[in-house]
C-alpha cells in the first residue's frame, strides 16, 4: 500500500487528506492534522478518488479529422498540428491571433508556465482565465484599499476565535463546508437574498434584493458612523478617504437603504451593534457580494465599513474574501491574468516587466501589454480584431462563462481551438484539438490556499494511457515554435524555483519558500522573501497589514462609492430576478462532478428554486420542467419549490451542462474596473415547459 | 436634443442630484447652480441626525458637484426674463440660460400665533427647514432645554423624538386626534401616541396653539406650556413665487408635464417646488426620480427618456425604535406607476391585524392582491418587505399573516424527522441511512461517522447524529 499526503482537489480551502492506493483501490481521508479542515471533508472531497478513474478520462490526444470527429493521434502529430497551425495564423494575422484561457484549479508552477509562454512563446496580450469570473472584484477593491490583494490575510483557524463574522454573500456551508468548523463559535451575519444553509446557521440574515448588496453595506456604514460605533483613533492612524465615503454613505440613511433592498433597519441596527460590539469581529465577501457590474464598488463599501469599525490590519480582527477556486489565489499571482506579471506585478509597470524579462531571459520591450478580460476575450473570438485561435487549459467556458450560447458559438467559429483537460468537458468536445492532461494525485507542484498559505500537491498513482502534464504540453508546443526547450522545464519542481525568483521583491513573494521547506511541513504564508544569506529564513507572513497596510504611506484608502442599480431590473416582459450559485455536491461547471457517480446521484441536474406564491402564479409545478428565459436566451431546469425564497427571486444553480446550463441567460454586464460578469442578477421570466414537449 | 446652457435653480437634493446626474448621462454644456442658502448643498433629510446630536452639521454636506459645475451658494433668484432666457439674481448677477430648471424647493408653513415672532428674529423660535434652523435649536441653552413642538406631522414627530434623544424636554402640541393622522386610523395613531410616550414625549393633541408670549406656549383649552425653544413643524409650502412671476402656470406648485416641462419648454421644475400628479409633495424620492428622469431626458439617455410617471409613496417614519410605513395613498389622481395604480382591478380585499399590547398593527387594502394603502406599526421585517414588494408593483404572498408577522417553520426536531430528511448535508447522508448506521452496530457518532461520513464535513450536525445514536440505543423512534 503507498500512501501521501496532498490536498483535495476541489475548492480554495484545500483541505488536507491522506491518500492512499491499495490493491487497484484509491481510498481517501481527511487529514486530522491539517488546521484548515480539522479532519473535515465533504461530500466532494471523500469521492475525489472517483475522478481518478472516472469514465470518459481523456488519456490519448484527439485531433478533429476530416470527417469532423474527434478521433486519437499521438502526442508528436497533435503537436506537431497545433504548432504548425499557430505559426499560420500568426504570421498571417499576427500574435494576438492567439488567445490562451487559463484556470484557477491548475498549479502554481503551471499558471506561471502558462502566462510566460502566452508572453514569450506565443508573443501574446490576448491570455486571462476563469479566475476573472471568481473573485477578482474583491481583489480588485482589496488592492485598492490595502495595497495588496490576499484572500484571507489572516490563517482561516484565525476566525474561531472571534466574537461576530459577517459573510457578505458567502455561502461557505454548501460551497466549502469544513470553513463551518471555524465558524461555529463566531455568532454569524449572512446577507444573502436566499435562506441558504448558512443563513439558517446566522444568528442574524439579512435578505437583500438582488443586486442591492452595495446599498447594504452603505446604509450599515451609515449607521455605524450615527450610532457612534466609528471607531475615531483608527481612521486617523490607519486609514485615508473616510470624508469622501462618508459623503456617499451620508445619503444611505436607513429608512431609504430599506427601501432599496427589502432588509428591515431594525436587523441593520442589529448587525451594526453585533460587529460594533465584538471585541474580535470579521467582515467577508463571496461571489453573492462579488459577482456584479458593481462588484467592486460592494466589496469596497463592505471594506469601508469593516475600517469605519476598525477591523482590518488588527490581530483577530479583519476583512477578507474567500476565495473559491483551488488555486484561485495562486492562480492570480502567476501571470496568467490579462495585466499582471509573476509575483502580483502589474504589467503595465516598467520596473516589474524588466524584472521579469530579465529573469525569462527577454527584452522587456517584447512583452506585450494587458490584453482583453475573460470575457471580452471570449466575446472577441474570430471577430474583426480578436484572437482566431485559443488555447484553453483546465477551464470550461461552455457552462462557465456568461452568456454561454454567443460563447459557445464564438468557441465554435475558431480557426483552432485546443483544449488540454483530463475530463471530455462540453469546451473539449468543440475543440480541434483535445490534449489529455494529469490531475491532482498524478502531479507534483504547489497551490496556494484562500489565507495566502503555499501548499504541496504530490503525486500518488502515475498517469494514465499517454496522458502529460499541463507543464510537458507547454513544453511541447513552445519548442515546436522555437524556443529552447530549457526556457520551458517540464519539471515542476524547476519551473517553481524559476517562479521563486520571477516573485522576489512582488507583492506576492514566493522567494523564500521552497519546496524542502514546504515539505518540513512549515506553514508558509506568503509575503515569504528569500533571507540574506548566512540569516534565519523569513517565516512567511500569515498575518498582513498589523503594522502597517502595503500602500506607501501605510494607510488604507477608503474608497468613495455610491448604490447604481444592476445592469438589468425586472420589467414587464422579464418580471424575475434570477440568481445563480452553487449546490454542495458539485463543483464549478460540474465538468468533473458530474462524472462521480455519487455526486451525480446527490444533484442530478439542473433545477430552478422558485416561491410557492410565484410557482402557482405562474402555472409551475413542484417537480415538472420550467423554462427560463432572460433577454440572452432560456434554459430548461426542474422547478423546486422553497418557501423560504423571495417572491420576486428565482435561483439557478450553474453547474449543469446543455438545455440546463443556467449561464444561458445569465448577463454579461461587466463590472468598468474588475471586468467581473453579473452572474448574480438578471431579469427573467419563467413558465411551465410542459407544453414544448420538453424533457429534463 | 442639446440642453445647452443648463441652469439650476435651488441648491437643495433634487438640484444636486440634477447636477450631478446630468453630468453623469454626458452633459458636456455648461452648468450653473444658484443656491439661496449661503451652506454648501446638504442632506436636509438629515436634520433630525444633527437635532439628536449623532451627525455635526458638517457631515450633511452633500458630495461636490462634478467639475464644471458653477455653483453659487447664498445667491437668490428673484427674477426670470424668459424673453431674453435670463435669470436675475438678488446680488445682482445675471445667468443666461437655454434651459432652466426649477427645484427652489418648500418654505415652511407658518402658523398665525398672536405673539409670535418672525421665524428667524430669535433663536427662541424657529421652523425647522434648514441647517440653519437646526443650529439655532443646538445653540438653546443647555439649562432651558424645555422644547415645544407645534405640528405632529412627519416632520414633528421626528423632531420631537429626536430632542428627547437628545436630552430635551419635548412637549408636541397637534391639533389632530393623534400625530400622523393624515397618515393613520384611529387604532395605529394611538399605538404611536404611546410609543411616543414612552420615549418621553409629552403629546398634546386635539390641540391648536392660542398664543405665544416670551418662551410661553398658550394653547386653545387654556394649559400654558413652557418653550424655551418653539419648533415649528406645522408644514411647507412650494417656492412657486419665481414662477409665479415669471407667469408660469401654477397650481399648489408649479406645474409639469410628464417631461417635467412647466407651460414655457425651456423650464422644467423638479422636487418640491413641482406639481406633478403621481408625486407626493415634500418627499424626497420623487424629487430624485424627477432629477434622474430629466437629466436623462435632457442628454437623450435611455431608457427611462420616456419621462416620469411617478413615484409609489412610501411614508416611512424615521425614529429609532419606531417602525412605521404608511404606504401609497397620498397624490391625488396618481397615473401609471404612481400610487393608486392597479385601484378598480377588482375589489378590495382588506387584511387587519392588531396586537396592542405588543404595539403591533397592520392595515392592508390590497386590489388584485398588490397594496393599494397600508399601514404598519411595530412589524418590522413585513414592513421592509411589503415597501419592496409595493416598489415593485408585485402581489402580496398567499399567506397574508405569516408574511405580515414573519413567521417561518419552526426547524423540526430529531424524532419527527422523515426518514429520507438529509441530516448530514456536506456528505448527504440521510435519518434513515444513520438510523440503519446505529442498527448495524454503530454506538456512537465516530462509528457513525465511519461508516456514512455524516458529521465530517461542518460538523454542524454532530449533535442530531448523537440523539439519533441515543434514540437508537433506548429504541425510541427512529422511523
Amino acid at each position: 500500500m503507498s500512501e501521501t499526503a496532498t490536498h483535495c482537489p476541489y475548492c480554495a480551502l484545500q483541505c488536507g487528506t491522506r491518500l492512499s492506493h491499495d490493491a487497484g483501490r484509491t481510498t481517501v481521508r481527511p487529514d486530522a492534522a491539517f488546521p484548515v479542515n480539522q479532519g473535515g471533508l465533504c461530500q466532494k472531497g471523500w469521492t475525489a478518488p472517483a475522478l481518478l478513474d472516472t469514465p470518459g478520462r481523456l488519456t490519448r490526444p484527439l485531433v478533429r479529422g476530416a470527417d469532423g470527429q474527434l478521433a486519437p493521434a499521438g502526442w508528436d502529430e497533435a503537436l506537431d498540428l497545433i504548432a504548425g497551425r499557430l505559426e499560420r495564423i500568426r504570421a498571417e494575422h499576427g500574435a494576438d491571433a492567439v488567445g490562451v484561457f487559463g484556470g484557477g484549479g491548475l498549479t502554481n508552477e503551471k499558471a506561471y508556465q502558462l502566462g510566460k509562454f502566452a508572453r514569450v512563446a506565443l508573443g501574446t496580450s490576448q491570455i486571462d482565465y476563469n479566475g476573472r469570473f471568481c473573485m477578482s472584484s474583491a481583489a480588485a477593491a482589496g488592492s485598492a484599499a490595502f495595497g495588496l490583494d490576499r484572500g484571507l490575510p489572516f490563517p482561516v483557524t484565525d476566525l474561531a476565535a472571534a466574537d461576530v463574522v459577517l459573510l457578505a454573500g458567502a455561502n461557505p456551508a454548501e460551497t466549502m463546508p469544513p470553513l463551518m468548523r471555524h465558524l461555529a463559535g463566531p455568532r454569524l451575519i449572512v446577507i444573502d437574498p436566499r435562506r441558504t444553509p448558512t443563513a439558517e446557521a446566522a444568528a442574524l440574515h439579512l435578505q437583500p434584493t438582488p443586486g442591492t448588496d452595495l446599498a447594504l453595506a452603505l446604509g450599515l456604514l451609515h449607521l455605524a458612523v450615527t450610532e457612534g460605533r466609528a471607531d475615531r483613533e483608527y481612521l486617523d492612524k490607519r486609514t485615508a478617504g473616510f470624508d469622501a465615503a462618508w459623503r456617499r454613505a451620508a445619503a444611505w440613511w436607513p429608512e431609504r437603504v430599506e427601501r432599496v433592498t427589502g432588509v428591515p433597519v431594525a436587523e441593520m441596527r442589529e448587525a451594526v451593534d453585533l460587529l460594533a460590539g465584538a471585541e474580535r469581529a470579521y467582515v467577508l465577501t463571496g461571489r453573492g457580494a462579488e459577482q456584479h457590474s458593481k462588484g467592486t464598488d460592494t466589496v469596497a463599501a463592505f471594506i469601508n465599513l469593516a475600517l469605519t469599525l476598525g477591523l482590518p490590519g488588527r490581530e483577530g480582527s479583519g476583512y477578507g474574501c474567500l476565495t473559491g477556486q483551488g488555486n484561485g489565489q495562486g492562480g492570480r499571482e502567476h501571470g496568467q491574468k490579462a495585466d499582471q506579471l509573476p509575483g502580483y506585478r502589474m504589467l503595465a509597470d516598467p520596473a516589474a516587466r524588466a524584472h521579469v524579462a530579465s529573469v525569462w531571459g527577454v527584452d522587456p520591450d517584447a512583452l506585450p501589454g494587458p490584453g482583453r478580460s475573460a470575457y471580452e476575450l471570449l466575446d472577441s473570438l474570430r471577430t474583426a480584431g480578436g484572437p482566431r485561435a485559443l488555447l484553453v487549459f483546465g477551464s470550461n467556458p461552455v457552462v462557465s462563462a456568461p452568456r454561454a450560447a454567443r460563447i459557445a458559438d464564438r468557441l465554435a467559429s475558431l480557426d483552432l481551438l485546443v483544449v488540454a483537460d483530463f475530463v471530455p468537458s462540453e469546451t473539449a468536445e468543440l475543440a480541434d484539438v483535445v490534449l489529455p492532461v494529469t490531475q491532482w494525485a498524478e502531479e507534483e507542484g504547489t497551490m496556494t490556499n484562500l489565507e495566502g498559505r503555499v501548499l504541496r500537491r504530490r503525486r500518488l498513482l502515475p498517469p494514465p494511457g499517454e496522458a502529460r502534464s499541463d507543464l510537458d504540453v507547454i513544453h511541447g508546443i513552445a519548442v515546436r515554435l522555437g524556443q529552447d526547450p530549457a526556457r520551458f522545464p517540464t519539471d515542476p519542481r524547476t519551473v517553481f524555483e524559476e517562479l521563486r525568483r520571477a516573485s522576489a521583491g512582488g507583492r506576492a513573494d514566493y522567494s523564500g519558500i521552497s519546496w524542502e521547506r514546504l515539505d518540513a511541513g512549515e506553514a508558509l504564508h506568503w509575503p515569504c522573501p528569500e533571507a540574506p544569506a548566512g540569516t534565519a529564513p523569513h517565516p512567511g507572513t500569515p498575518r498582513l497589514f498589523l503594522d502597517a497596510f502595503a500602500h506607501p504611506d501605510g494607510l488604507a484608502r477608503f474608497a468613495e462609492v455610491e448604490h447604481r442599480d444592476a445592469a438589468e431590473t425586472p420589467d414587464a416582459d422579464y418580471p424575475l430576478y434570477a440568481t445563480t450559485g452553487r449546490v454542495l455536491a458539485q463543483y464549478q461547471s460540474g465538468a468533473q462532478t458530474r462524472r462521480v457517480p455519487e455526486l451525480a446521484a446527490a444533484a442530478p441536474g439542473a433545477f430552478v428554486e422558485v416561491h410557492p406564491d410565484t410557482a402557482a402564479r405562474l402555472g409551475l409545478r413542484d417537480g415538472r420542467p420550467a423554462r427560463v428565459s432572460s433577454a440572452r436566451g432560456s434554459t430548461l431546469a426542474t422547478v423546486r419549490l422553497v418557501p423560504s425564497l423571495r417572491t420576486d427571486t428565482v435561483f439557478l444553480p450553474f453547474h449543469f451542462a446543455g438545455a440546463g446550463r443556467a449561464n444561458l441567460i445569465t448577463s454579461a454586464a461587466l463590472d468598468p474596473r474588475s471586468r467581473m460578469p453579473e452572474f448574480k442578477v438578471c431579469a427573467v421570466r419563467v413558465e411551465p415547459a410542459e407544453a414544448a414537449g420538453a424533457e429534463l | 436634443m442639446s440642453a445647452g446652457e443648463v441652469l439650476v435653480v435651488g441648491g437643495g437634493s433634487a438640484a444636486h442630484r440634477f447636477a450631478e446626474r446630468l453630468h453623469h448621462h454626458g452633459h458636456r454644456g455648461g452648468v450653473t447652480v444658484l443656491g439661496a442658502e449661503p451652506a454648501a448643498p446638504y442632506h436636509r433629510v438629515l436634520l433630525a441626525s444633527v437635532l439628536d446630536g449623532t451627525l455635526p452639521p458638517a457631515a450633511l454636506e452633500l458630495p461636490a458637484l462634478p467639475d464644471g459645475v458653477r455653483m453659487h451658494a447664498g445667491t437668490t433668484a428673484v427674477r426670470i426674463d424668459r424673453a431674453r432666457r435670463l435669470v436675475h439674481a438678488d446680488d445682482g448677477s445675471v445667468h443666461r440660460y437655454d434651459t432652466l430648471v426649477l427645484a427652489t424647493g418648500a418654505r415652511p408653513a407658518l402658523p398665525r400665533i398672536p405673539g409670535l415672532p418672525r421665524p428667524g428674529t430669535s433663536d427662541a423660535v424657529t421652523a425647522l427647514r434648514t441647517l440653519a434652523d437646526a443650529e439655532r435649536v443646538l445653540r438653546a441653552d443647555p439649562d432651558a432645554r424645555r422644547t415645544v413642538v407645534l405640528g405632529g406631522g412627519l416632520l414633528g414627530v421626528e423632531a420631537a423624538a429626536a430632542l428627547t434623544r437628545a436630552g430635551h424636554e419635548v412637549a408636541l402640541v397637534h391639533r389632530g386626534p393623534h400625530p400622523l393622522d393624515r397618515h393613520l386610523d384611529a387604532d395605529a395613531g394611538k399605538l404611536l401616541a404611546g410609543r411616543l410616550a414612552g420615549l418621553g414625549v409629552e403629546l398634546h393633541c386635539g390641540r391648536e396653539a392660542a398664543a405665544y408670549c416670551a418662551g410661553k406656549l398658550t394653547l386653545d383649552d387654556g394649559a400654558v406650556l413652557a418653550a424655551d425653544t418653539l419648533l415649528l413643524c406645522t408644514g411647507a409650502v412650494p417656492e412657486t413665487a419665481l414662477a409665479r412671476r415669471a407667469g408660469l402656470a401654477v397650481g399648489t406648485g408649479v406645474l409639469v408635464d410628464g417631461r417635467l416641462r412647466t407651460d414655457d419648454p425651456r423650464i422644467h421644475a423638479i422636487g418640491d417646488c413641482a406639481e406633478h400628479p403621481g408625486a407626493a409633495a415634500g418627499h424626497l424620492e420623487p424629487a430624485w426620480e424627477q432629477a434622474e428622469s430629466l437629466a436623462r431626458q435632457l442628454t437623450g439617455a435611455g431608457p427611462r427618456e420616456a419621462g416620469y410617471r411617478g413615484t409609489r409613496c412610501v411614508t416611512r417614519l424615521r425614529v429609532p425604535g419606531i417602525d412605521l410605513v404608511r404606504l401609497g395613498g397620498r397624490p391625488a389622481g396618481g397615473s401609471g406607476s404612481g400610487a393608486g395604480a392597479g385601484a378598480g382591478a377588482g375589489s378590495a380585499e382588506v387584511v387587519t391585524v392588531a396586537d396592542p399590547a405588543r404595539g403591533r398593527y397592520a392595515r392592508l387594502t390590497l386590489h388584485g392582491q398588490r397594496v393599494t394603502d397600508a399601514v404598519l406599526l411595530g412589524l418590522p421585517r413585513a414592513i421592509a418587505a411589503l415597501t419592496r414588494l409595493h416598489e415593485q408593483g408585485l402581489p402580496v404572498p398567499a399567506g397574508r399573516l405569516e408574511f405580515l408577522l414573519g413567521i417561518e417553520p419552526a426547524p423540526p426536531g430529531a424524532d419527527e424527522l422523515p426518514g429520507d430528511a438529509v441530516v448530514c448535508r456536506c456528505n448527504n447522508v440521510t435519518k434513515h441511512a444513520i438510523t440503519e448506521a446505529c442498527r448495524a452496530g454503530a454506538a456512537d457518532v465516530e462509528q457513525v461517522a465511519a461508516a456514512t461520513r455524516a458529521t465530517t464535513g461542518c460538523g454542524g450536525c454532530t449533535s442530531t447524529v448523537r440523539s439519533l445514536c441515543g434514540m437508537a440505543r433506548t429504541g425510541g423512534s427512529t422511523s
